[in-house]
Order: structure tokens, then C-alpha cells, then sequence
């Protein structure tokens, strides 16, 4: 287009800033891999960079062999799994009302769901909930308080909107019921969306952890998450600021490879769903 | 049960006449609720279940709030025993420690919109001019990439950073500084919480900017070229007034968040010592509550701490839609 010696030097400055900026972004993932492959000794002499020194699985086959990690790696898997289908089931359910127009009461089941955004019960008394709701040291705990996103819904809301009518109308006239048209029509023309929501709410899932944080006193109940929290909490508390080097070095071995273990299912998937990541926050903001 | 009642309330406080003449129904007749149940009756079955949901798990924590203003004790009622009037609110209006997080709350928050705000235009604006597809998809996906790891993993990339043994104090000792103990610092706490909050946020913030950048008219650049304008006044006068909307009501919902500064990675990076600048309303209410178990106290701070937010959120919308003409609803 433009030509401009101007325009020239601009896209030169640009390329050098969007280059600064990917290593910015790459920097710290390459540093905590290069940590996790590398011998303790050589990050204790803050040798480390983005290439491991001191090439060592050993520090991976640690970690993978201690039964808390284990068990609370399992943990997240099976509270992702089991939160991400309930929260499926209630997303579409609602989202499928507040799409049909003509029913009566949608604005204020919508407005219902809207004013959680705004305003919120706040930290205690949804504990105080919780608590007295027996959720307590339950898988319950994390899942049910986080059934529907309202961000979701709302997604969801709009992609449902967008659906051809004739399509089930033509449906309800052939005496197909609200269920069967939900089941058969819409959510088969749906596979875009719901995709990209199961992706929304799993990524979620995965990284949560302060309701488990919270709610869950036993170690064994703990999610990958907690279990490194407490990791980095144990080098970065009060307690050792005076703490041996010997002791924070370890930690931070072992904090590596917990690290790399906790993203690398996101990071197994990034490149193949990131497109619809994308897809799903800007049809949300076109039409929510 | 409780569900089924809610929708019936609301028809007893509609008025049928306000309700908006919907496009889609417009030869319809208007429908009795008696008329609507028994032909959607279906639909609104399927709302319950979340219903329930929102009345439990988002309502009943408001109207929990009431404890603020009662006695709450462990193990008792969850509403707590007996009215105390205001005596939790002038206690946190007399708290030293609460006015010190408040600030603390202002001055991450400011901090936050002033740094977090602006960043993903700008990176937006960069990005669009890069004119090599894939190079451009390139610094797209990686600028993403931060956004989907957890607040765990966030506050352990910055220990790991900032520690004795990494990166930041590799420099400074090559640079021929001793070095610095960051984490425990209350002055860095501030450039930390901005600065990690800038990388993880940067690039997803982009995405509706390039978004809106896409739908702007090839027509209007045209016309600006052939009135003379040099590259910076098309930016000027075509694509920033083009993703103004968006812009506006980016910062609605930044301005709406505002107090609520980010508690999980405050919890995860702070420690006693960085107290004096990282400690928020919401981390402090957090260990008087749960830690200590000052249930009606820590409740009243947090509805001190909603109210302030939903009060920003509607001033922010009525500004924004009385000047600008946009606005969440």
C-alpha cells in the first residue's frame, strides 16, 4: 500500500516490538521448562536460561512418582471432567429459554442471570453457604457454585438466537416436542458453539483452584492446583525468608516440573483450539 | 418448587402493557401466563434446574449479606442471631488496618485500568499493521497464550522470575548490582501485581479490538487517502473513532471490576511483609472472615467493597451512554 519512507520505518519499529513482545510472552515458559529439565546445581548458581543445564529427568520422575501429586492430578481431571458436564447441561438448558423471543418472562429470566454480574453475594457469605450446605470436602463444593458462567450463557444465547426458526418451527408442526427439537435439531447445528464452550469451561475447571482452596481440608482431595500453590507458597511465605538455599532450591526444581505438568494439557491443546477460543469471546461481544 | 413461584411473581408485578412489542411476535396475541405455561411449558421446565441454581448459589449469598448487620455465630443460624444495626460498619470505618487496604484497593485498581486499559489497543493497532498473514497469526496466538494458564501458575512463573536464582537477578548481578529480594519488598509489590497482570491480560485483550478493526469500512481509509491523510491521521480520524464502541464498553466492565482487583493472585503473591502495599478489601476481609472467623465483620466489608463496584459499574454506563452514545444496556 503506502510506500512512504515514513511508513517503512514504521513497520521496522513495529517488527521490533511485536518480536519484543512474543519473547516477553515466551520467556517465562521457556525458563520454567529449561528449570525442569535441569540439574538443581545449576540453578542454584542462577545459571538457567532458556537452555537446560545439566540435562536431568530425574526431578520429572520425582515428582510423577509422589503419590499426593498423583492423586490430585487424577483429582483435577476428574473434577474438570464431571464440572464441565454439569455445566454444560445447565448452560444449554437456560441459554436454549432465554434464546426463544416470544417466550413470556425472558426478560426477566434474563435480567435474573444479567445482575449476578454486577453484584455478588461476596466471599463469606458464600462460605458461610457452602459450609452449611454440607459441600464441605466435596467434589460438590467446586462444581455446583460454578454451573453456569453467565459470560457463557450469554454466548450461547446469542449463537442460539442466530439459528434459522423455520427449522423448528417446521419441527413443532411435524409434533416434534421442546426436548426433541433441543436434541435433535438444534444441539446437532450447534457443534461450533457447544465445542467452543466445553473448551471455555474446561480450561476453567483446570485452572480453578481457590474453591478447592477453600473448601477442601484433605490433601488427598486437593487439585493439581492446590497442590502447587502450596508448593510455592512453602518458598515464598514469611517463614522462609530466612529458610536454607538448600531448601528453596529443591522446591523450585520440583515447583518447575509441577508447573510444566499443570499446563501442559492447555498447551497440548492450545494450537488446535485456540481459533475457537477466539471465535466464541468475539461472538459474544458482536451480539451479547 | 421455589422456581415455578419466582416466574409466577413476576407476572403478578408485570405490567402487561410494558412489555416491549417484540418483532418476532409481532401478529401474535398477547398471552395470558395460564396461556404461555400450558404452551411452553416445556421451555420453562428446562429453566429450573438453573433457576435453582442462580436462586441458591447467587441470591441466597446476597441476601446472606444481612449478616453484616446481625451476630453471626459459627454453627448458628446462617443468618445470623440477633440485629446489631450498624456496629460492624463503624467498626471497619474505625479499623487503621481497613483504611490501609482500602487504599491499597484504589491504588491497584488505578494502576491496573491506567496500565491494563490502554495496552491491548495499542498491541491491536500494532498487530493489524503487520501485513504477513501468518506472521501476524504468529504474534496473535502467542499473545493469547498467557491467558489460559491459571492464577497458580501465573504467581508461580513470577516467584520463579524474581527469585534469588533467576532471570531478573542474573541481570542485576551481570549489571553489577547485588540482588534484590522482590517478593518480600513491599515497594515492588505494585510494579509486580501491574506488570505479571499486564502479561497475562495483554494479548487476550486484543481479540475484540482486531475483531472490531475487521468491520471497519475499507471505504472510510479511501476516502481519508483522497482527502489527503497520511497514514497516523487515517488512525486517527478512521480507526480509533471505528473501535470506539468497543473501547467504551471495555472500560465499563474494567471500571465495573475495579475493586475487585485481582484477590486470587493478590492471595497467591503477597505475604506479611508485602502487606503494607499489596494487602486488598478483598484478601483482608478474607482473613478476618475465614481465617479468623469474624463472619458478620468480613461480611460487612465485602458488601462495602459490592456496593462500591455496582455503584461504579452504573455511573460508568450513565456517563458513557450520556456522552459517548454506548453503553452495556
Amino acid at each position: 500500500m503506502d510506500r512512504t519512507r515514513g511508513y517503512r520505518v514504521f513497520q521496522g519499529v513495529n517488527a521490533v516490538i511485536l518480536t519484543g513482545v512474543v519473547i516477553v510472552t515466551l520467556y517465562p515458559f521457556l525458563n520454567v521448562v529449561a528449570r525442569s529439565l535441569s540439574d538443581e546445581n545449576f540453578i542454584r548458581s542462577g545459571q538457567v536460561n532458556l537452555i537446560p543445564r545439566g540435562f536431568t529427568l530425574t526431578t520429572y520422575e520425582y515428582v510423577i512418582s509422589d503419590p499426593t501429586f498423583w492423586t490430585n492430578y487424577r483429582n483435577t481431571v476428574v473434577y474438570t471432567v464431571v464440572a464441565t458436564l454439569i455445566a454444560m447441561f445447565m448452560t444449554t438448558c437456560y441459554a436454549y429459554v432465554l434464546s426463544k423471543r416470544h417466550l413470556k418472562g425472558r426478560t426477566f429470566l434474563i435480567g435474573i442471570a444479567v445482575f449476578t454480574m454486577f453484584f455478588s453475594g461476596g466471599i463469606i457469605p458464600n462460605y458461610v453457604l457452602i459450609t452449611s450446605l454440607g459441600l464441605k470436602d466435596s467434589l460438590w463444593a467446586i462444581v455446583l457454585p460454578n454451573a453456569i458462567s453467565v459470560f457463557n450463557l450469554l454466548i450461547m444465547k446469542a449463537f442460539f438466537e442466530g439459528l434459522p426458526v423455520e427449522l423448528e418451527e417446521a419441527a413443532a408442526i411435524d409434533g416434534m416436542s421442546t426436548y426433541g427439537i433441543l436434541l435433535r435439531i438444534v444441539l446437532p447445528l450447534s457443534k461450533a458453539v457447544i465445542a467452543t464452550m466445553v473448551l471455555f469451561y474446561a480450561v476453567a475447571f483446570w485452572n480453578s483452584w481457590f474453591s478447592a482452596f477453600l473448601y477442601m481440608s484433605q490433601s488427598d482431595l486437593f487439585p493439581v492446583t492446590v497442590f502447587l500453590r502450596n508448593l510455592i507458597a512453602g518458598a515464598t511465605g514469611a517463614s522462609s525468608v530466612g529458610a536454607d538455599a538448600m531448601n528453596m532450591t529443591v522446591a523450585a526444581n520440583i515447583k518447575a516440573v509441577t508447573m510444566v505438568l499443570t499446563i501442559l494439557p492447555i498447551l497440548g491443546i492450545y494450537p488446535f483450539v485456540q481459533r475457537y477460543f477466539v471465535t466464541g469471546v468475539t461472538l459474544g461481544a458482536v451480539k451479547g | 418448587m421455589s422456581t415455578v413461584r419466582t416466574v409466577d411473581v413476576s407476572s403478578g408485578t408485570r405490567d402487561p402493557h410494558e412489555t416491549k412489542p417484540d418483532p418476532a411476535r409481532n401478529r401474535a396475541p398477547r398471552r395470558t401466563w395460564r396461556q404461555a405455561l400450558r404452551r411452553d411449558w416445556q421451555l420453562y421446565s428446562l429453566a429450573i434446574l438453573p433457576l435453582l441454581f442462580f436462586a441458591i448459589f447467587r441470591y441466597l449469598p446476597m441476601i446472606g449479606n444481612v449478616i453484616a448487620f446481625r451476630k453471626f455465630e459459627p454453627g448458628g443460624s446462617v443468618l445470623g442471631e440477633e440485629w446489631v444495626g450498624l456496629r460492624y460498619v463503624r467498626m471497619f470505618l474505625n479499623d487503621p488496618t481497613f483504611w490501609q487496604v482500602f487504599t491499597n484497593t484504589l491504588v491497584l485498581g488505578a494502576l491496573t485500568l491506567l496500565f491494563c486499559f490502554p495496552m491491548p489497543i495499542v498491541l491491536a493497532l500494532l498487530i493489524n499493521e503487520v501485513r504477513h498473514r501468518r506472521l501476524k497469526r504468529f504474534v496473535q496466538s502467542v499473545s493469547y497464550l498467557p491467558h489460559f494458564l491459571s492464577i497458580v501458575v501465573v504467581a508461580g512463573l513470577v516467584v520463579e522470575l524474581l527469585s534469588g536464582d533467576g532471570p531478573v537477578n542474573q541481570i542485576l548481578r551481570v549489571a553489577g548490582d547485588d540482588p534484590i529480594t522482590f517478593m518480600q519488598q513491599p515497594e515492588w509489590f505494585r510494579t509486580i501485581y501491574v506488570s505479571s497482570e499486564m502479561w497475562q491480560t495483554v494479548g487476550w485483550g486484543t481479540i475484540l479490538y482486531l475483531a472490531a478493526l475487521t468491520t471497519i469500512d475499507d471505504q472510510l481509509y479511501e476516502a481519508a487517502r483522497i482527502d489527503g491523510a497520511g497514514r497516523w491521521r487515517q488512525t486517527w480520524h478512521v480507526t480509533l473513532p471505528g473501535i470506539r464502541p468497543t473501547a467504551v464498553v471495555l472500560l465499563i466492565l474494567n471500571i465495573g471490576a475495579f475493586m475487585a482487583v485481582g484477590f486470587e493472585k493478590v492471595l497467591l503473591l503477597y505475604n506479611p511483609l508485602t502487606y503494607p502495599t499489596a494487602d486488598v478489601i478483598s484478601t483482608y476481609l478474607y482473613r478476618m472472615g475465614v481465617v479468623s472467623n469474624n463472619f458478620s465483620y468480613a461480611t460487612a466489608i465485602g458488601l462495602f467493597e459490592a456496593l462500591i463496584g455496582l455503584t461504579l459499574v452504573l455511573s460508568a454506563n450513565l456517563i458513557s451512554r450520556r456522552t459517548v452514545g454506548t453503553s452495556l444496556w
